[in-house]
C-alpha cells in the first residue's frame, strides 16, 4: 500500500540533517508543520518544473552543503531535461519525486504517463547512478538514510497516495522573507 | 560576433563565476575560451528556462552566473524569467544573441526573431542594451558590472 504524502515527508524530516530542503506544490503546504527553519525553502510561486534546476544551481554554489528538492511527478515531467543536466554537473543534490500520478493542486487530473513513466529509469538513462524507488512507507523508512547521504546526485521516487480536492498550497511566509532567511543561513547576500 | 577570448577575459575580470548556456552558432564560438578559463565554470543545460532556474540557484548560493542564450530560447523561457526575475527578484544577467538582426537592419527577412525580441523583453520588463561588435567585449562586461552594482536584472543583446 502506498504511503501518504504526509508520511513520506515525516520520514524526510527525520533524515534531512543539515541539508537545504526545497519544496514544491503540495509539499509546500505540508512541510512547514514538520520543519520550518531558514534552510527550508518553499519554492512557491515557482517556474513550472524549475525546482530541480534551482536546486542544482544552489548545490553547485554550495558544494559543502546538500540540497534536497521535493518535486512532484507532474513538475518532473515538465523538466525532464533537467535529469541530463543534473547528471552532467554532479553536485550534492537529492531529488525526491513525489509520484502520485496526479496534478494534485489543480484538482487531481492525471498526468501524462501516470502509472507508466519510470522516473528512475529516465534518471538512470540520463546518467544518474544513484537512483531509488520506495513503494511504501516501510521501504522509505528503511532506505531514507542511505538515499539522503553520500555523494549526489541522487534521484528517489516516492510512490504516494493521490488525493483529490486539494487546495492550492500557500507558502509559510512571503518570498522576500524566505530569501532573506535562506541568505542569512548561507551567509550570502544576493 | 564578439571574440570569445576577449569576452571570457572581460567576464573573468568582472567576477563572473558561471556561464549557464545553450549556445547558438555565434555564441558557440566562445566555448573553447570558456573551457580554457578555470575561474569560470560552463554549465550546459537542456533548455533555456532551465538555464534561468539554474542561474537563480547559483545566485542564491552566492555565485555570480551569467545566462547566455539565443533569442529563440528567450521566447521559450518566459515563465522562468517571470518567476526568477520578478517573483524572486533575483538580479540575473542575460546575454542574448538576436538571430538575423543584422540582416533585419538591412531590410526584410523571413526570420521573425528580430521583430519579437525587443517586444518580448519589454513585456517581461527586463531592461536591455545592445552591444555591437564594434564596441567589443568591454561593453558587455561594463553592462554586467553596472547591473550587478545596481542589483538589477538586465540583458545585453548581441546582433547576429
Amino acid at each position: 500500500m502506498p504511503m501518504s504524502h504526509q508520511e513520506a515527508l515525516q520520514v524526510l524530516a527525520a533524515h534531512r540533517g543539515n541539508h537545504i530542503v526545497i519544496t514544491t506544490m503540495t509539499s509546500v503546504g505540508l512541510w512547514p508543520s514538520l520543519s520550518d527553519t531558514p534552510l527550508d525553502f518553499a519554492y512557491f510561486p515557482s517556474t513550472m518544473g524549475g525546482a530541480p534546476s534551482l536546486g542544482l544551481g544552489l548545490a553547485l554554489a554550495q558544494p559543502e552543503r546538500g540540497v534536497i528538492v521535493v518535486n512532484g511527478d507532474g513538475c518532473m515531467l515538465m523538466n525532464l531535461g533537467s535529469l541530463a543536466t543534473i547528471a552532467a554537473h554532479p553536485a550534492n543534490l537529492y531529488l525526491l519525486i513525489i509520484d502520485n500520478g496526479l496534478y494534485e493542486v489543480t484538482g487531481g487530473q492525471p498526468t501524462a504517463g501516470a502509472e507508466c513513466v519510470d522516473f528512475t529509469g529516465l534518471a538512470s538513462a540520463a546518467g544518474i547512478e544513484r537512483v531509488y524507488v520506495f513503494d511504501d512507507l516501510a521501504a522509505w523508512k528503511a532506505g531514507a538514510g542511505e538515499a539522503l547521504t553520500g555523494p549526489g546526485p541522487v534521484v528517489a521516487v516516492l510512490r504516494v497516495e493521490g488525493r483529490l480536492g486539494q487546495k492550492t498550497p500557500r507558502p509559510p511566509r512571503p518570498m522576500a522573507e524566505q530569501l532573506n532567511r535562506l541568505g542569512h543561513a548561507l551567509e550570502v547576500s544576493v | 560576433m564578439l571574440d570569445g577570448r576577449e569576452v571570457v577575459a572581460a567576464l573573468k575580470q568582472s567576477g563572473v563565476t558561471h556561464v549557464v548556456w545553450i549556445p547558438d552558432s555565434e555564441l558557440g564560438t566562445w566555448e573553447r575560451a570558456l573551457l580554457a578559463e578555470p575561474s569560470i565554470r560552463l554549465i550546459r543545460v537542456c533548455r533555456e528556462g532551465e538555464a534561468i532556474a539554474v542561474a537563480g540557484g547559483l545566485l542564491l548560493g552566492g555565485a555570480h552566473p551569467l545566462v547566455v542564450i539565443q533569442c529563440t530560447g528567450l521566447f521559450e523561457a518566459g515563465d522562468a524569467l517571470r518567476n526568477l526575475v520578478h517573483d524572486l527578484k533575483l538580479p540575473l544577467f542575460f546575454v542574448i544573441g538576436v538571430r538575423s538582426l543584422l540582416a533585419y537592419r538591412r531590410g526584410p527577412t523571413a526570420d521573425s526573431c528580430p521583430s519579437f525580441t525587443q517586444p518580448i523583453l519589454h513585456a517581461w520588463n527586463l531592461p536591455y542594451t545592445f552591444v555591437e561588435d564594434s564596441q567589443g567585449a568591454g561593453a558587455l562586461a561594463a553592462a554586467y558590472r553596472k547591473a550587478r552594482a545596481e542589483g538589477q536584472a538586465a540583458a545585453v543583446l548581441l546582433p547576429e
